[in-house]
Protein backbone atom coordinates (compact mmCIF):
# COMPACT_ATOMS: atom_id res chain seq x y z
CA UNK A 1 0.00 0.00 0.00
CA UNK A 2 1.05 3.61 -0.53
CA UNK A 3 3.25 4.74 2.29
CA UNK A 4 2.77 8.41 1.52
CA UNK A 5 -0.84 9.53 0.98
CA UNK A 6 0.36 12.51 -1.06
CA UNK A 7 1.68 10.13 -3.72
CA UNK A 8 -0.88 9.21 -6.37
CA UNK A 9 1.50 6.67 -7.94
CA UNK A 10 4.26 4.67 -6.34
CA UNK A 11 6.31 2.21 -8.37
CA UNK A 12 8.69 0.19 -6.23
CA UNK A 13 11.62 -1.84 -7.61
CA UNK A 14 9.89 -3.24 -10.67
CA UNK A 15 11.61 -5.74 -12.93
CA UNK A 16 10.18 -6.14 -16.43
CA UNK A 17 11.17 -8.55 -19.16
CA UNK A 18 10.31 -8.32 -22.84
CA UNK A 19 10.78 -11.82 -24.17
CA UNK A 20 14.09 -12.94 -22.72
CA UNK A 21 15.42 -9.40 -22.30
CA UNK A 22 15.56 -7.95 -18.81
CA UNK A 23 14.58 -4.35 -19.59
CA UNK A 24 13.77 -2.88 -16.18
CA UNK A 25 16.15 -4.00 -13.46
CA UNK A 26 14.73 -2.19 -10.47
CA UNK A 27 12.86 1.00 -11.34
CA UNK A 28 11.17 3.04 -8.62
CA UNK A 29 9.00 6.05 -9.37
CA UNK A 30 7.08 8.27 -6.98
CA UNK A 31 4.55 10.73 -8.39
CA UNK A 32 3.03 13.30 -5.99
CA UNK A 33 -0.60 14.23 -6.49
CA UNK A 34 -0.99 17.31 -8.70
CA UNK A 35 2.59 17.31 -9.97
CA UNK A 36 4.21 17.02 -13.37
CA UNK A 37 6.94 14.43 -13.00
CA UNK A 38 9.25 13.64 -15.87
CA UNK A 39 11.18 10.45 -16.60
CA UNK A 40 14.51 11.33 -18.17
CA UNK A 41 17.21 9.16 -19.64
CA UNK A 42 18.97 8.18 -22.82
CA UNK A 43 17.36 6.21 -25.65
CA UNK A 44 16.74 2.64 -24.58
CA UNK A 45 17.13 3.40 -20.88
CA UNK A 46 13.69 1.95 -20.07
CA UNK A 47 11.44 5.03 -19.82
CA UNK A 48 8.78 3.82 -22.24
CA UNK A 49 8.82 0.33 -20.73
CA UNK A 50 8.24 1.93 -17.32
CA UNK A 51 5.05 3.60 -18.58
CA UNK A 52 3.97 0.38 -20.30
CA UNK A 53 4.58 -1.56 -17.11
CA UNK A 54 2.40 0.87 -15.15
CA UNK A 55 -0.36 0.44 -17.75
CA UNK A 56 -0.05 -3.36 -17.66
CA UNK A 57 1.00 -3.53 -21.31
CA UNK A 58 4.34 -5.09 -20.34
CA UNK A 59 3.54 -6.41 -16.87
CA UNK A 60 6.44 -6.43 -14.41
CA UNK A 61 7.68 -9.80 -13.12
CA UNK A 62 8.40 -8.42 -9.67
CA UNK A 63 8.03 -5.23 -7.66
CA UNK A 64 4.87 -3.32 -6.82
CA UNK A 65 2.85 -0.54 -8.44
CA UNK A 66 0.38 1.34 -6.26
CA UNK A 67 -2.09 3.83 -7.69
CA UNK A 68 -4.37 5.84 -5.44
CA UNK A 69 -3.70 3.42 -2.60
CA UNK A 70 -4.50 0.29 -4.65
CA UNK A 71 -2.04 -2.24 -6.01
CA UNK A 72 -2.31 -2.44 -9.80
CA UNK A 73 0.61 -4.61 -10.91
CA UNK A 74 -0.71 -7.73 -12.64
CA UNK A 75 -3.96 -6.03 -13.64
CA UNK A 76 -4.91 -5.97 -17.31
CA UNK A 77 -4.54 -2.64 -19.17
CA UNK A 78 -8.30 -2.03 -19.43
CA UNK A 79 -8.64 -2.43 -15.64
CA UNK A 80 -5.73 -0.05 -15.04
CA UNK A 81 -7.26 2.49 -17.44
CA UNK A 82 -10.67 2.23 -15.78
CA UNK A 83 -9.10 3.08 -12.44
CA UNK A 84 -8.32 6.53 -13.85
CA UNK A 85 -5.02 6.36 -15.70
CA UNK A 86 -4.86 7.85 -19.20
CA UNK A 87 -2.10 6.78 -21.56
CA UNK A 88 -0.65 8.76 -24.47
CA UNK A 89 1.89 6.42 -26.08
CA UNK A 90 4.94 7.38 -28.11
CA UNK A 91 4.21 7.71 -31.84
CA UNK A 92 0.69 8.80 -30.74
CA UNK A 93 -1.09 5.55 -31.69
CA UNK A 94 -4.20 7.34 -32.80
CA UNK A 95 -6.58 5.27 -34.92
CA UNK A 96 -5.90 6.44 -38.46
CA UNK A 97 -9.00 4.80 -39.95
CA UNK A 98 -11.30 6.53 -37.46
CA UNK A 99 -12.36 10.17 -37.62
CA UNK A 100 -11.24 12.67 -34.97
CA UNK A 101 -14.70 12.40 -33.43
CA UNK A 102 -14.54 8.59 -33.32
CA UNK A 103 -11.03 8.70 -31.86
CA UNK A 104 -12.47 10.73 -29.00
CA UNK A 105 -15.70 8.73 -28.72
CA UNK A 106 -13.86 5.44 -28.25
CA UNK A 107 -12.23 6.83 -25.10
CA UNK A 108 -15.59 7.43 -23.40
CA UNK A 109 -15.95 5.25 -20.33
CA UNK A 110 -19.50 6.37 -19.72
CA UNK A 111 -21.98 7.71 -22.26
CA UNK A 112 -21.74 11.50 -22.31
CA UNK A 113 -18.08 11.74 -21.22
CA UNK A 114 -17.17 13.45 -24.47
CA UNK A 115 -20.02 15.96 -24.31
CA UNK A 116 -19.05 16.88 -20.77
CA UNK A 117 -15.37 17.36 -21.59
CA UNK A 118 -15.70 18.74 -25.14
CA UNK A 119 -15.49 22.40 -24.13
CA UNK A 120 -12.30 21.85 -22.14
CA UNK A 121 -10.73 19.71 -24.90
CA UNK A 122 -11.52 22.23 -27.66
CA UNK A 123 -10.30 25.08 -25.51
CA UNK A 124 -6.96 23.29 -25.17
CA UNK A 125 -6.82 22.15 -28.78
CA UNK A 126 -9.06 24.42 -30.93
CA UNK A 127 -7.82 22.77 -34.16
CA UNK A 128 -9.55 19.52 -33.25
CA UNK A 129 -12.97 21.17 -33.41
CA UNK A 130 -12.30 22.23 -36.99
CA UNK A 131 -10.99 18.75 -37.89
CA UNK A 132 -13.74 16.84 -36.06
CA UNK A 133 -15.00 14.85 -39.06
CA UNK A 134 -11.60 14.26 -40.70
CA UNK A 135 -9.85 10.86 -40.67
CA UNK A 136 -7.09 10.49 -38.11
CA UNK A 137 -4.65 9.45 -40.84
CA UNK A 138 -5.09 12.82 -42.56
CA UNK A 139 -3.88 14.87 -39.59
CA UNK A 140 -0.38 16.35 -39.35
CA UNK A 141 2.04 15.03 -36.71
CA UNK A 142 1.22 17.88 -34.33
CA UNK A 143 -2.53 17.46 -34.79
CA UNK A 144 -2.19 13.72 -34.17
CA UNK A 145 -0.30 14.43 -30.94
CA UNK A 146 -3.03 16.83 -29.82
CA UNK A 147 -5.65 14.20 -30.63
CA UNK A 148 -3.75 11.55 -28.67
CA UNK A 149 -3.62 13.81 -25.60
CA UNK A 150 -7.24 14.91 -26.06
CA UNK A 151 -8.28 11.26 -26.21
CA UNK A 152 -6.74 10.69 -22.79
CA UNK A 153 -8.70 13.66 -21.46
CA UNK A 154 -12.15 12.35 -22.48
CA UNK A 155 -12.66 10.29 -19.32
CA UNK A 156 -12.04 11.90 -15.97
CA UNK A 157 -8.53 10.48 -15.49
CA UNK A 158 -6.61 11.23 -12.31
CA UNK A 159 -3.20 10.50 -13.82
CA UNK A 160 -1.91 10.95 -17.37
CA UNK A 161 1.09 9.02 -18.68
CA UNK A 162 2.45 10.91 -21.68
CA UNK A 163 5.27 9.37 -23.70
CA UNK A 164 7.52 11.65 -25.78
CA UNK A 165 4.91 14.25 -26.78
CA UNK A 166 7.44 16.44 -28.60
CA UNK A 167 8.84 13.67 -30.79
CA UNK A 168 9.11 14.77 -34.41
CA UNK A 169 7.26 18.06 -33.91
CA UNK A 170 8.22 21.56 -35.03
CA UNK A 171 9.28 24.02 -32.26
CA UNK A 172 6.14 26.15 -32.67
CA UNK A 173 3.94 23.08 -32.14
CA UNK A 174 6.02 22.02 -29.13
CA UNK A 175 5.42 25.45 -27.61
CA UNK A 176 1.65 25.10 -27.91
CA UNK A 177 1.87 21.56 -26.49
CA UNK A 178 3.75 22.89 -23.47
CA UNK A 179 0.96 25.40 -22.87
CA UNK A 180 -1.69 22.69 -23.24
CA UNK A 181 0.03 20.25 -20.86
CA UNK A 182 0.47 23.06 -18.30
CA UNK A 183 -3.27 23.79 -18.54
CA UNK A 184 -4.41 20.20 -18.21
CA UNK A 185 -1.98 19.63 -15.31
CA UNK A 186 -4.02 22.10 -13.26
CA UNK A 187 -6.62 19.32 -12.84
CA UNK A 188 -4.66 16.13 -13.50
CA UNK A 189 -1.36 14.67 -12.33
CA UNK A 190 1.06 14.03 -15.18
CA UNK A 191 3.90 11.53 -15.54
CA UNK A 192 5.84 12.47 -18.64
CA UNK A 193 8.58 10.81 -20.65
CA UNK A 194 10.54 13.40 -22.59
CA UNK A 195 13.85 13.39 -24.48
CA UNK A 196 13.63 17.11 -25.16
CA UNK A 197 15.29 18.45 -22.01
CA UNK A 198 14.23 22.03 -22.74
CA UNK A 199 10.58 21.01 -22.83
CA UNK A 200 10.96 18.79 -19.78
CA UNK A 201 12.60 21.57 -17.79
CA UNK A 202 9.84 24.02 -18.70
CA UNK A 203 7.08 21.65 -17.65
CA UNK A 204 8.14 19.39 -14.83
CA UNK A 205 8.19 19.94 -11.08
CA UNK A 206 10.11 16.73 -10.41
CA UNK A 207 12.36 14.37 -12.34
CA UNK A 208 13.46 10.76 -12.20
CA UNK A 209 16.45 9.64 -14.23
CA UNK A 210 16.41 6.11 -15.58
CA UNK A 211 19.67 4.66 -16.78
CA UNK A 212 20.24 1.16 -18.09
CA UNK A 213 16.94 -0.10 -16.68
CA UNK A 214 17.40 1.36 -13.21
CA UNK A 215 16.14 4.55 -11.60
CA UNK A 216 19.31 6.30 -10.52
CA UNK A 217 18.39 9.80 -9.43
CA UNK A 218 15.30 11.75 -8.44
CA UNK A 219 14.53 15.22 -7.14
CA UNK A 220 13.18 18.68 -7.91
CA UNK A 221 13.48 19.84 -11.51
CA UNK A 222 14.73 23.24 -10.37
CA UNK A 223 17.76 21.50 -8.79
CA UNK A 224 18.54 19.39 -11.85
CA UNK A 225 18.59 22.40 -14.15
CA UNK A 226 21.59 23.70 -12.19
CA UNK A 227 23.30 20.30 -11.96
CA UNK A 228 25.29 20.21 -15.19
CA UNK A 229 27.35 17.21 -14.13
CA UNK A 230 24.25 15.02 -13.75
CA UNK A 231 22.79 16.28 -17.00
CA UNK A 232 26.04 15.49 -18.81
CA UNK A 233 26.43 12.08 -17.17
CA UNK A 234 22.93 10.71 -17.74
CA UNK A 235 21.38 12.79 -20.48
CA UNK A 236 24.34 13.90 -22.53
CA UNK A 237 22.85 17.39 -22.91
CA UNK A 238 23.32 20.68 -21.19
CA UNK B 1 -19.07 2.57 -46.44
CA UNK B 2 -17.25 5.83 -47.29
CA UNK B 3 -14.00 3.81 -47.28
CA UNK B 4 -14.63 2.27 -50.68
CA UNK B 5 -16.08 5.50 -52.09
CA UNK B 6 -13.00 7.53 -51.14
CA UNK B 7 -11.47 9.36 -54.14
CA UNK B 8 -8.37 7.14 -54.10
CA UNK B 9 -10.62 4.10 -54.56
CA UNK B 10 -12.35 5.47 -57.65
CA UNK B 11 -10.23 3.51 -60.14
CA UNK B 12 -10.83 0.27 -58.18
CA UNK B 13 -14.58 0.88 -58.16
CA UNK B 14 -14.57 1.49 -61.91
CA UNK B 15 -12.58 -1.75 -62.40
CA UNK B 16 -15.11 -3.63 -60.24
CA UNK B 17 -17.97 -2.20 -62.28
CA UNK B 18 -16.25 -3.23 -65.51
CA UNK B 19 -15.79 -6.80 -64.17
CA UNK B 20 -19.48 -7.04 -63.21
CA UNK B 21 -20.66 -5.63 -66.55
CA UNK B 22 -18.14 -7.81 -68.41
CA UNK B 23 -19.34 -10.97 -66.68
CA UNK B 24 -23.00 -10.25 -67.30
CA UNK B 25 -22.31 -9.06 -70.87
CA UNK B 26 -20.40 -12.28 -71.57
CA UNK B 27 -23.29 -14.31 -70.19
CA UNK B 28 -25.83 -12.30 -72.20
CA UNK B 29 -23.96 -12.81 -75.47
CA UNK B 30 -23.19 -16.50 -74.94
CA UNK B 31 -26.79 -17.32 -74.11
CA UNK B 32 -28.11 -15.87 -77.36
CA UNK B 33 -28.91 -12.38 -76.00
CA UNK B 34 -31.79 -13.90 -74.08
CA UNK B 35 -32.97 -11.73 -71.17
CA UNK B 36 -34.67 -14.69 -69.52
CA UNK B 37 -31.39 -16.64 -69.44
CA UNK B 38 -29.56 -13.58 -68.17
CA UNK B 39 -32.08 -13.13 -65.35
CA UNK B 40 -31.56 -16.78 -64.33
CA UNK B 41 -27.79 -16.27 -64.26
CA UNK B 42 -28.07 -12.97 -62.41
CA UNK B 43 -30.44 -14.27 -59.74
CA UNK B 44 -28.43 -17.45 -59.31
CA UNK B 45 -25.22 -15.40 -59.01
CA UNK B 46 -26.71 -12.97 -56.51
CA UNK B 47 -28.02 -15.86 -54.42
CA UNK B 48 -24.65 -17.62 -54.40
CA UNK B 49 -22.92 -14.32 -53.68
CA UNK B 50 -25.15 -13.59 -50.70
CA UNK B 51 -24.64 -17.08 -49.25
CA UNK B 52 -20.89 -16.74 -49.76
CA UNK B 53 -21.01 -13.38 -48.03
CA UNK B 54 -22.61 -14.96 -44.96
CA UNK B 55 -19.55 -17.19 -44.56
CA UNK B 56 -17.02 -14.62 -45.79
CA UNK B 57 -18.21 -11.69 -43.64
CA UNK B 58 -17.40 -13.53 -40.41
CA UNK B 59 -14.11 -14.71 -41.88
CA UNK B 60 -13.21 -11.14 -42.85
CA UNK B 61 -14.16 -9.42 -39.58
CA UNK B 62 -12.55 -12.14 -37.45
CA UNK B 63 -9.35 -11.97 -39.50
CA UNK B 64 -9.33 -8.17 -39.46
CA UNK B 65 -9.67 -7.90 -35.71
CA UNK B 66 -7.99 -11.02 -34.42
CA UNK B 67 -5.61 -12.08 -37.22
CA UNK B 68 -7.25 -15.50 -37.04
CA UNK B 69 -8.10 -17.21 -40.31
CA UNK B 70 -10.97 -19.34 -39.04
CA UNK B 71 -10.94 -22.50 -41.13
CA UNK B 72 -13.94 -23.74 -39.11
CA UNK B 73 -16.16 -21.05 -40.65
CA UNK B 74 -17.38 -23.45 -43.34
CA UNK B 75 -18.19 -26.05 -40.68
CA UNK B 76 -20.52 -23.53 -38.98
CA UNK B 77 -22.30 -23.05 -42.32
CA UNK B 78 -22.69 -26.84 -42.66
CA UNK B 79 -23.88 -27.27 -39.06
CA UNK B 80 -26.45 -24.50 -39.57
CA UNK B 81 -27.79 -26.31 -42.64
CA UNK B 82 -28.07 -29.66 -40.81
CA UNK B 83 -29.79 -28.11 -37.78
CA UNK B 84 -32.26 -26.27 -40.01
CA UNK B 85 -32.91 -29.43 -41.97
CA UNK B 86 -33.36 -31.52 -38.82
CA UNK B 87 -35.83 -29.12 -37.21
CA UNK B 88 -37.84 -28.92 -40.43
CA UNK B 89 -37.92 -32.69 -41.07
CA UNK B 90 -37.71 -34.48 -37.69
CA UNK B 91 -41.00 -36.41 -37.22
CA UNK B 92 -41.28 -35.47 -33.54
CA UNK B 93 -40.83 -31.78 -34.29
CA UNK B 94 -43.30 -31.99 -37.17
CA UNK B 95 -45.85 -33.23 -34.65
CA UNK B 96 -44.90 -30.67 -32.00
CA UNK B 97 -44.82 -27.75 -34.46
CA UNK B 98 -47.13 -28.60 -37.35
CA UNK B 99 -46.76 -25.18 -39.04
CA UNK B 100 -43.76 -25.49 -41.46
CA UNK B 101 -43.23 -21.71 -41.46
CA UNK B 102 -42.89 -21.66 -37.69
CA UNK B 103 -40.62 -24.71 -37.81
CA UNK B 104 -38.36 -22.92 -40.27
CA UNK B 105 -38.15 -19.90 -37.95
CA UNK B 106 -37.35 -22.21 -35.04
CA UNK B 107 -34.70 -23.80 -37.27
CA UNK B 108 -33.13 -20.41 -37.92
CA UNK B 109 -33.13 -19.55 -34.21
CA UNK B 110 -31.74 -22.99 -33.32
CA UNK B 111 -28.93 -22.80 -35.89
CA UNK B 112 -27.94 -19.29 -34.85
CA UNK B 113 -27.91 -20.19 -31.15
CA UNK B 114 -25.90 -23.38 -31.72
CA UNK B 115 -23.46 -21.47 -33.98
CA UNK B 116 -23.03 -18.75 -31.36
CA UNK B 117 -22.53 -21.18 -28.46
CA UNK B 118 -20.05 -23.34 -30.40
CA UNK B 119 -18.25 -20.18 -31.56
CA UNK B 120 -17.94 -18.92 -27.99
CA UNK B 121 -16.63 -22.31 -26.87
CA UNK B 122 -14.10 -22.44 -29.71
CA UNK B 123 -12.81 -18.92 -29.06
CA UNK B 124 -12.58 -19.16 -25.30
CA UNK B 125 -11.50 -22.79 -25.04
CA UNK B 126 -9.15 -23.22 -27.95
CA UNK B 127 -8.15 -19.95 -29.61
CA UNK B 128 -7.63 -17.69 -26.61
CA UNK B 129 -4.68 -19.69 -25.25
CA UNK B 130 -3.14 -19.58 -28.73
CA UNK B 131 -3.33 -15.83 -29.51
CA UNK B 132 0.45 -15.56 -29.43
CA UNK B 133 0.76 -18.47 -31.85
CA UNK B 134 -1.06 -17.70 -35.13
CA UNK B 135 0.07 -20.87 -36.91
CA UNK B 136 -1.28 -22.99 -34.05
CA UNK B 137 -4.61 -21.14 -34.36
CA UNK B 138 -4.76 -21.95 -38.05
CA UNK B 139 -4.10 -25.62 -37.35
CA UNK B 140 -6.59 -25.60 -34.43
CA UNK B 141 -9.46 -24.18 -36.52
CA UNK B 142 -8.64 -26.60 -39.33
CA UNK B 143 -8.71 -29.44 -36.79
CA UNK B 144 -12.05 -28.24 -35.45
CA UNK B 145 -13.50 -28.22 -38.97
CA UNK B 146 -12.43 -31.86 -39.42
CA UNK B 147 -13.89 -32.85 -36.05
CA UNK B 148 -17.15 -31.03 -36.87
CA UNK B 149 -17.36 -32.92 -40.16
CA UNK B 150 -16.87 -36.27 -38.43
CA UNK B 151 -19.48 -35.42 -35.78
CA UNK B 152 -21.95 -34.46 -38.53
CA UNK B 153 -21.23 -37.78 -40.29
CA UNK B 154 -21.83 -39.59 -37.01
CA UNK B 155 -25.20 -37.90 -36.42
CA UNK B 156 -26.59 -37.51 -39.94
CA UNK B 157 -24.48 -39.92 -42.00
CA UNK B 158 -22.77 -39.21 -45.33
CA UNK B 159 -25.79 -39.18 -47.63
CA UNK B 160 -26.92 -35.65 -48.56
CA UNK B 161 -30.27 -34.58 -47.08
CA UNK B 162 -32.73 -33.00 -49.49
CA UNK B 163 -35.20 -30.36 -48.35
CA UNK B 164 -38.69 -31.78 -48.84
CA UNK B 165 -40.78 -29.90 -46.29
CA UNK B 166 -41.78 -26.71 -48.06
CA UNK B 167 -43.04 -23.60 -46.32
CA UNK B 168 -44.91 -20.61 -47.72
CA UNK B 169 -41.92 -18.69 -49.02
CA UNK B 170 -40.11 -21.69 -50.50
CA UNK B 171 -43.18 -22.80 -52.46
CA UNK B 172 -44.13 -19.34 -53.77
CA UNK B 173 -43.02 -18.18 -57.23
CA UNK B 174 -42.58 -14.98 -59.19
CA UNK B 175 -42.04 -14.32 -62.89
CA UNK B 176 -39.19 -12.40 -64.58
CA UNK B 177 -38.77 -12.22 -68.39
CA UNK B 178 -41.11 -15.19 -68.68
CA UNK B 179 -39.13 -17.36 -66.26
CA UNK B 180 -40.52 -18.47 -62.91
CA UNK B 181 -38.35 -18.25 -59.81
CA UNK B 182 -38.88 -19.28 -56.22
CA UNK B 183 -39.89 -16.29 -54.09
CA UNK B 184 -37.53 -17.63 -51.45
CA UNK B 185 -34.59 -16.92 -53.77
CA UNK B 186 -35.53 -13.24 -53.73
CA UNK B 187 -36.03 -13.32 -49.97
CA UNK B 188 -32.51 -14.72 -49.44
CA UNK B 189 -31.03 -12.01 -51.68
CA UNK B 190 -32.94 -9.31 -49.76
CA UNK B 191 -31.89 -10.81 -46.40
CA UNK B 192 -28.29 -10.84 -47.65
CA UNK B 193 -28.49 -7.18 -48.66
CA UNK B 194 -30.02 -6.30 -45.29
CA UNK B 195 -27.20 -8.14 -43.52
CA UNK B 196 -24.54 -6.37 -45.60
CA UNK B 197 -26.11 -3.02 -44.71
CA UNK B 198 -26.80 -4.06 -41.10
CA UNK B 199 -23.23 -5.17 -40.43
CA UNK B 200 -21.89 -2.04 -42.19
CA UNK B 201 -24.08 0.13 -39.95
CA UNK B 202 -22.91 -1.84 -36.92
CA UNK B 203 -19.28 -1.26 -37.89
CA UNK B 204 -19.62 2.39 -38.90
CA UNK B 205 -22.28 3.87 -36.69
CA UNK B 206 -22.18 2.14 -33.33
CA UNK B 207 -19.78 2.27 -30.42
CA UNK B 208 -19.05 -1.44 -30.70
CA UNK B 209 -18.30 -0.91 -34.40
CA UNK B 210 -15.88 1.91 -33.60
CA UNK B 211 -14.21 -0.39 -31.08
CA UNK B 212 -13.93 -3.20 -33.63
CA UNK B 213 -12.44 -0.90 -36.28
CA UNK B 214 -10.02 0.56 -33.76
CA UNK B 215 -9.12 -2.95 -32.59
CA UNK B 216 -8.28 -3.92 -36.17
CA UNK B 217 -5.67 -1.11 -36.15
CA UNK B 218 -4.24 -1.43 -32.64
CA UNK B 219 -5.87 -3.71 -30.10
CA UNK B 220 -3.32 -2.88 -27.36
CA UNK B 221 -4.22 0.81 -27.54
CA UNK B 222 -7.93 -0.01 -27.39
CA UNK B 223 -7.27 -2.01 -24.23
CA UNK B 224 -5.26 0.89 -22.78
CA UNK B 225 -8.35 3.07 -23.22
CA UNK B 226 -10.28 0.92 -20.77
CA UNK B 227 -11.96 -1.54 -23.15
CA UNK B 228 -11.81 -5.27 -22.54
CA UNK B 229 -10.54 -6.30 -25.97
CA UNK B 230 -10.73 -10.03 -25.24
CA UNK B 231 -14.46 -9.66 -24.66
CA UNK B 232 -14.75 -7.81 -27.97
CA UNK B 233 -12.77 -10.63 -29.64
CA UNK B 234 -15.19 -13.20 -28.24
CA UNK B 235 -18.19 -11.13 -29.35
CA UNK B 236 -16.86 -10.73 -32.89
CA UNK B 237 -15.98 -14.41 -33.15
CA UNK B 238 -19.44 -15.41 -31.92
CA UNK B 239 -21.06 -13.00 -34.39
CA UNK B 240 -19.03 -14.44 -37.27
CA UNK B 241 -19.91 -18.04 -36.37
CA UNK B 242 -23.60 -17.22 -35.80
CA UNK B 243 -23.86 -15.45 -39.18
CA UNK B 244 -22.24 -18.47 -40.91
CA UNK B 245 -24.74 -20.82 -39.21
CA UNK B 246 -27.54 -18.49 -40.26
CA UNK B 247 -26.21 -18.72 -43.82
CA UNK B 248 -26.33 -22.52 -43.63
CA UNK B 249 -29.92 -22.68 -42.45
CA UNK B 250 -31.24 -20.21 -45.03
CA UNK B 251 -29.29 -22.01 -47.77
CA UNK B 252 -30.70 -25.41 -46.79
CA UNK B 253 -34.09 -25.06 -48.59
CA UNK B 254 -32.10 -24.78 -51.88
CA UNK B 255 -29.04 -26.84 -51.22
CA UNK B 256 -30.25 -29.31 -48.60
CA UNK B 257 -27.55 -30.40 -46.16
CA UNK B 258 -24.42 -32.28 -47.13
CA UNK B 259 -20.97 -33.09 -45.77
CA UNK B 260 -19.26 -31.24 -48.62
CA UNK B 261 -21.02 -27.89 -48.34
CA UNK B 262 -18.81 -26.56 -45.55
CA UNK B 263 -15.55 -27.01 -47.45
CA UNK B 264 -17.10 -25.78 -50.70
CA UNK B 265 -18.35 -22.53 -49.17
CA UNK B 266 -15.18 -22.06 -47.13
CA UNK B 267 -13.05 -22.10 -50.30
CA UNK B 268 -15.34 -19.61 -52.02
CA UNK B 269 -15.38 -17.43 -48.92
CA UNK B 270 -11.58 -17.45 -48.59
CA UNK B 271 -11.36 -16.44 -52.25
CA UNK B 272 -13.85 -13.59 -51.60
CA UNK B 273 -12.00 -12.36 -48.49
CA UNK B 274 -8.61 -12.36 -50.26
CA UNK B 275 -10.10 -10.89 -53.44
CA UNK B 276 -11.82 -8.10 -51.53
CA UNK B 277 -8.67 -7.29 -49.56
CA UNK B 278 -7.88 -8.91 -46.21
CA UNK B 279 -9.67 -7.13 -43.38
CA UNK B 280 -11.85 -4.98 -45.67
CA UNK B 281 -15.50 -5.65 -44.86
CA UNK B 282 -16.83 -3.69 -47.85
CA UNK B 283 -14.29 -5.40 -50.10
CA UNK B 284 -15.49 -8.80 -48.86
CA UNK B 285 -19.14 -7.90 -49.60
CA UNK B 286 -18.35 -6.79 -53.15
CA UNK B 287 -16.00 -9.72 -53.80
CA UNK B 288 -18.61 -12.21 -52.52
CA UNK B 289 -21.10 -10.92 -55.08
CA UNK B 290 -18.42 -10.95 -57.77
CA UNK B 291 -17.49 -14.56 -57.02
CA UNK B 292 -21.17 -15.57 -56.88
CA UNK B 293 -21.97 -13.99 -60.24
CA UNK B 294 -18.75 -15.32 -61.83
CA UNK B 295 -19.67 -18.83 -60.66
CA UNK B 296 -23.16 -18.53 -62.11
CA UNK B 297 -21.85 -17.19 -65.45
CA UNK B 298 -19.18 -19.89 -65.72
CA UNK B 299 -21.65 -22.61 -64.68
CA UNK B 300 -24.05 -21.57 -67.43
CA UNK B 301 -21.30 -21.32 -70.04
CA UNK B 302 -19.51 -24.54 -69.14
CA UNK B 303 -22.69 -26.62 -69.07
CA UNK B 304 -23.85 -25.13 -72.37
CA UNK B 305 -20.59 -25.19 -74.33
CA UNK B 306 -17.96 -27.26 -72.54
CA UNK B 307 -20.03 -29.93 -70.88
CA UNK B 308 -17.59 -29.57 -67.97
CA UNK B 309 -19.35 -28.44 -64.75
CA UNK B 310 -16.01 -28.58 -62.86
CA UNK B 311 -15.13 -25.06 -64.07
CA UNK B 312 -17.75 -23.59 -61.76
CA UNK B 313 -15.99 -24.79 -58.61
CA UNK B 314 -12.62 -23.62 -59.95
CA UNK B 315 -13.92 -20.14 -60.73
CA UNK B 316 -13.38 -18.50 -57.28
CA UNK B 317 -9.73 -19.51 -57.21
CA UNK B 318 -9.09 -18.55 -60.85
CA UNK B 319 -10.73 -15.14 -60.28
CA UNK B 320 -8.75 -14.64 -57.07
CA UNK B 321 -5.46 -15.56 -58.77
CA UNK B 322 -6.18 -13.26 -61.72
CA UNK B 323 -6.99 -10.26 -59.51
CA UNK B 324 -4.05 -10.88 -57.17
CA UNK B 325 -1.65 -10.90 -60.12
CA UNK B 326 -2.82 -7.36 -60.96
CA UNK B 327 -3.36 -6.17 -57.39
CA UNK B 328 -1.52 -8.25 -54.77
CA UNK B 329 -3.39 -6.69 -51.82
CA UNK B 330 -6.82 -7.50 -53.28
CA UNK B 331 -9.41 -5.01 -54.53
CA UNK B 332 -9.81 -2.91 -51.38
CA UNK B 333 -6.87 -4.10 -49.28
CA UNK B 334 -4.12 -1.86 -48.00
CA UNK B 335 -0.89 -1.77 -50.02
Amino acid sequence: MTTNPELILEVAEIHTFIGQFHILEGVSVSVPQGSITVLLGRNGAGKTTTLKSIMGLTPPRSGTITFGGRRIEGKRPFDVAKMGIGYVPEHRAIFKELSVKENLQIAERARGDLNQRADFIFELFPDLKRLYGLGGGKLSGGQQQMLAIARALVPDNRLLLIDEPSEGLAPVIIESLIQAIRRLAQNTTVLLVEQNFRMASQLADRYIIIDDGKSVKTGEMSTLIKDEATIQKYLGAA
Amino acid sequence: MEGIFAPERRSTLIAVLIIFVGLLGFSFLTTGADMAQLSITLLSGLLQGMLLFLVASGLSIIFGLMDVLNFAQGAFFMIGAYIGWEIQHAPNLMKAIPDPNLRFLVGIAGAVIVGAVLGAGLERGLLRPLYARPIFQLVATFGVSLIALEVVKLIWGTAPRSWTEDFTLSSGEFSLFGQFFSTYRLVVIVVGVLLIVGIAVLLKRTRIGITIRAGVEDSSMVEALGINVRLVFTGVFVLGCAVASFGGVIAAPFLGASNAMGAEFLLGAIAAVVLGGLGSYEGTAIASLMVGIAKAVVAKFSVQYLNQPVWESLTPMILMAAILLLRPSGLFGKE
